[in-house]
């Protein structure tokens, strides 16, 4: 061992290293960011690529930081040959150590902390939600409109503009499968006796694809559905003709037997006399009604629907809030669509 | 005949007695209820009889434990023999090489032993990895059929991970009774069996791709699992038994750590090596169980009717037809609580190989020495408290993802530390290019891509984009081949000369960095790209209309040149150098405590009691020495720890 090795200077290579890890970190930020993006056609794809982009700045820098300090260390320091000498003997610095945990400890919690607000955001309930209710299968999809009296699409047709919160399962006997748009940059596993719920606001018309992104067996590669983000005129369109396929007679046919055979008829007649124990259903599509709550509303397709699912919700006056929950579990979308059907029938 | 004479030919014949015997246990159990010996009617081949199958593999792994000898001293024992503890062959005037493939309690064989099953497990791995990046290579490829690809991807996953653990192995049961001056582990007939454990455990493994396979990826959740062929049955058994080499031999790593130690050499004295495996053998001390667990409940699940991940319905089954009343999403809780601290089980041993690299390489102390074994200490602490970040878009409880997500981005910090430290550790040395610290380097700069990647899986946000995508593929490969593969490969050459006393062939070992490292890079970075363009985690072909051809084609490329590159490092060493020109004793000029005594070390490493009178890696500070070696006496007794 070398008796006395000198100390070196260092504040020569510190200026030069800090130069140059500000100009390859700035390098590396502008190549990040210029590195070609895959298309987006969603608000929260907007949040979250922002994320993702404050992201790629601090890997500029980190990949800056080490890299430069690394590669500067192994030319500048590197051994001569014939020399034998050890370098220069320093054991640690422990401000700089405790620099370097608590600096990037503060920036993993800001991390943190924008991680949870941008959550909060691409999860937030929108108003004007459209439901399409999601069920994924081995090998397949299938997509249902509640509200708008469409089930059993096999491509996901979305207005552009409106916001949508899927409600999605996977079959009990099924495995999971897991919904992404790589366009709408998010995901959701849906699985078995599990609902789980995802929102996205398409915001660009385009065809896109869902892709299963949980391994699912055999079909898992070719598990995809069309997305066809179209104007909300196209969607009408589409809504229309996905309608027209069950003819509104058929289903009020459907509607009348649903009257009797699943217990309506006990509380809702269909002659407008007053005494039962429910509202009748004579007249009373696209009228105005007074609720308990002194409001009114419309009588529509989502105010019916709405007091079949939640029959509490919006009771009208002069009644008690007796009607049995349990239609929602017992009643399928095309069984509620029926007894829509029915009901507009009845001037 | 000599080669009948080997605990491993012994250990198979045992193992295929034992797996006639459990099969035949079972059907004769059904034959006895009057039942059909096959368990599932019009289901034909390995399936039909799968409870049979089953315990015809425990059986076959205890039928080896026995036939290759583990568990001979522990059985007589058990009838009043006493078996008193030698070191050298087992069979007296037997050859040295015979050693190797029969029980031997030397620290040293059986880190070799861990070692080299270790690189042949690597190399199943990764000709399996080969043949599916060639599917990959270009779009809308075929020529493996969706659930040969399924079989593949998911042996590679759990092999790749068998290989990492038997590294694993190799490096601490080497490396720390040799760095504390100890010699041998605490419990020899413990270790031994820990090792051996692995053997029928690679092989059901690789006979699970052979009965049916399974599709469920290395992950196997179930429903999937539970409906899986009968292979995933193997491939549970497989990792349970590798699982119980981890908790066995990690408690061996503890008890030697903390009781063995040369006198002086307190805690803070000890190679940094050897914080990095204490720390790793605390996580496999206390995690493992979780994955054996977890994989016994969908072992269960499938042949008992124990529905403990089964929402209700599963129709399958021909007798208790329904099950019912479990959540598939309990299963990743259990899976992830092992599975996410087992990465640090990876990565911690080699994060501490090119801790203890660098100083020898750069000639000055560990910058920082007590904050790099911390922040060991700190990963596995903290690495308990993340599991659920894997679960960010699984449908468990929303409100869990904003915890996970800032534990999880606390392991940025203790990382960092290390990093730091080792920038702290170059600056101003004398830096010497071997190759041992060409393969510490590129270690840093692959292991910098993982770490960087992190963060965006770690933030809910960017991950529900990113999850389960060929970025995570990309990422996972990165802290895979920066925190194990690159150290690992650095510390075969590092301790070549001190275990066989022969130098590599330099320009073969330097060869062999020149082609991984940028050819790692490459296929990384590709990984990354193809992940944020489209590219789902495991499928087995992709759309041209993904437009991502090229950058998967570079990928396949990088990846063929890595494979290679390795057989470069095996005919180096195992070949090659065979017969070169011997080392010395301390080819580095390192203070380690092992370079002092000769190349090869003798069986018993220390004769003399070697006495810590200074720090690890005072490099550079004139008079300083690590250890000196009393003269022996009788009063030090060389011998391995009482069992």
């Amino acid at each position: 061992m070398e008796q006395g090795t000198p100390k070196r200077s260092y504040t020569r290579h510190f200026i030069i290293v800090s130069v140059l890890v500000i100009v390859v970190a700035a390098a590396a930020a502008l190549g990040l960011q210029a590195l070609p993006k895959f298309p987006r056609a969603s608000t929260q794809a907007i949040v979250i690529d922002q994320m993702f982009d404050l992201h790629l700045a601090v890997i500029g820098f980190l990949f800056a930081l080490v890299m430069v300090f690394m590669l500067y260390s192994l030319f500048v320091f590197r051994r001569q040959k014939g020399d034998e000498r050890d370098g220069d003997h320093f054991e640690g610095h422990t401000k700089l150590e405790i620099a370097w945990t608590v600096l990037p400890l503060i920036i993993v919690l800001i991390f943190g902390v924008l991680g949870a607000q941008t959550l909060r955001q691409v999860t937030a309930a929108q108003p004007d939600e459209m439901v399409v209710e999601v069920t994924a299968f081995s090998f397949g999809w299938q997509f249902a409109y509640p509200e708008l009296g469409v089930s059993e699409a096999t491509a996901l047709n979305l207005p552009v503009g409106r916001p949508v919160l899927f409600k999605m399962k996977s079959l009990a006997q099924d495995v999971i499968h897991d919904f992404y748009v790589p366009e709408f940059r998010v995901k959701q596993d849906l699985v078995p006796g599990v609902p789980t719920q995802l929102r996205v606001t398409p915001d660009k018309v385009g065809q896109y694809k869902v892709r299963c992104n949980e391994l699912c067996g055999t079909g898992h590669t070719t598990m995809l559905a069309d997305v066809n983000v179209v104007n909300q005129a196209d969607f009408d369109a589409w809504v229309a003709e996905q309608r027209a396929a069950v003819s509104p007679e058929r289903l009020a046919a459907l509607g009348q037997e649903l009257h009797t055979s699943q217990g309506c008829i006990a509380c809702h007649n269909i002659s407008g006399d007053p005494g039962l124990p429910g509202p009748t259903w004579k007249g009373i599509f696209g009228h105005e009604v007074e609720l308990v709550d002194g409001s009114t509303v419309l009588i529509d397709e989502a105010y019916i629907r709405q007091s079949i699912l939640e029959p509490n919700s919006q009771v009208v006056a002069g009644f008690q809030p007796i009607m049995p929950l349990t239609y929602g579990d017992v009643l399928s979308d095309r069984q509620i669509q029926a007894l829509i059907e029915y009901i507009k029938t009845l001037e | 005949m000599r080669i009948l004479r080997l605990g491993l030919v012994q250990g198979l014949f045992g193992g295929l007695v034992g797996w006639v015997m459990g099969f035949s246990l079972v059907v004769a159990m059904r034959l006895l209820l009057g039942l059909p010996a096959a368990w599932k009617t019009g289901v034909s081949g390995p399936a039909a009889y799968e409870p049979a199958m089953v315990v015809a593999a425990i059986f076959f792994a205890i039928g080896f434990m026995v036939g290759v000898g583990s568990m001979t001293d522990w059985l007589k024992w058990a009838v009043g023999i006493k078996t008193p503890f030698h070191h050298g062959a087992r069979i007296p005037g037997s050859p040295e090489w015979t050693r190797y493939f029969s029980v031997d309690y030397s620290h040293k064989v059986i880190g070799v032993q861990y070692g080299v099953t270790g690189i042949l497990v690597l190399g199943v791995g990764g000709t399996l990895a080969m043949l599916f990046r060639l599917q990959l290579a270009q779009p809308e490829m075929k020529f493996i059929a969706a659930d040969v690809f399924n079989t593949m991807i998911s042996a590679h996953g759990m092999i790749m991970i068998g290989s990492i653990l038997l590294g694993v192995g190799a490096m601490s049961n080497y490396l720390v009774p040799l760095m504390i001056g100890a010699n041998d582990m605490a419990f020899p007939r413990l270790n031994a069996f820990a090792y051996w454990i692995n053997v029928p455990g690679a092989l059901l493994l690789m006979i699970a791709m052979f009965i049916g396979g399974w599709n469920t990826g290395w992950t196997g959740y179930p429903p999937l699992s539970a409906q899986a062929p009968v292979g995933v049955q193997y491939f549970f058994l497989g990792v349970f038994f590798i699982g119980l080499s981890s908790i066995l031999g990690s408690v061996n790593i503890i008890v030697t750590t903390l009781t063995m130690r040369s006198p002086g050499m307190s805690l803070f004295r000890m190679p940094i090596f050897v914080w990095a495996a204490f720390a790793t053998a605390i996580i496999q001390l206390t995690a493992t169980q979780l994955i054996g667990l977890s994989f016994l409940m969908v072992l269960t699940q499938r042949i008992l009717g124990m529905g403990f991940f089964d929402p209700g319905g599963v129709v399958w089954y021909e007798v208790d037809k329904w099950v019912g009343g479990g959540n598939p999403i309990l299963f990743q809780h259990l899976f992830w609580f092992y599975s996410h601290p087992a990465v640090y089980v990876f990565i911690l041993p080699g994060l501490g190989i090119i801790s203890e690299l660098l100083p020898v390489f750069a000639r000055k102390p560990l910058f920082g020495y007590k904050w790099v074994a911390m922040s060991s200490m700190a990963i596995a602490l903290v690495g308990f408290l993340v599991w659920a970040h894997h679960m960010f878009v699984s449908g468990m409880s929303n409100f869990l993802r904003a915890p996970f997500m800032m534990s999880t981005l606390l392991v940025a910090v203790p990382t960092g530390v290390k990093f730091f430290s080792w920038l702290g550790t170059l600056w101003g040395g004398r830096i010497e290019y071997k190759t041992p610290m060409l393969f510490s380097l590129g270690a840093i700069s692959v292991f910098l891509i993982g770490g960087l990647t992190g963060p965006p899986l770690g933030t809910v946000t960017t991950d529900m984009n990113l999850h389960d995508t060929y970025y995570v593929v990309g990422h996972f490969h990165a802290t895979m081949f920066g925190g194990f593969v690159f150290p690992f490969f650095a510390a075969l050459y590092y301790w070549y000369p001190k275990a066989t006393g022969r130098m590599y062939n330099e320009a073969l070992g330097k060869l062999h960095f020149w082609l991984m490292t940028p050819a790692f890079w490459v296929m990384s970075l590709g990984q990354i790209f193809v992940g944020m363009h489209g590219m789902r985690r495991r499928i087995a072909t992709y759309e041209v209309g993904l437009d991502i051809g090229t950058a998967q084609m570079m990928v396949t490329i990088a990846g063929f040149v890595i494979f290679l590159s390795v057989l470069v490092m095996v005919l180096n060493l195992f070949v090659l150098s065979w017969r070169a020109r011997h080392a010395g004793a301390n080819p580095w000029r390192s203070r380690g405590l092992e370079w002092q005594i000769p190349s090869p070390m003798p069986e018993m490493s220390y004769a003399s009691l070697p006495v810590v009178v200074g720090e690890p890696y005072d490099y550079g500070k004139p008079g300083s020495t690590y250890v000196q070696f009393a003269a022996p006496t009788l009063a030090h007794a060389p011998l391995a720890g009482g069992d």
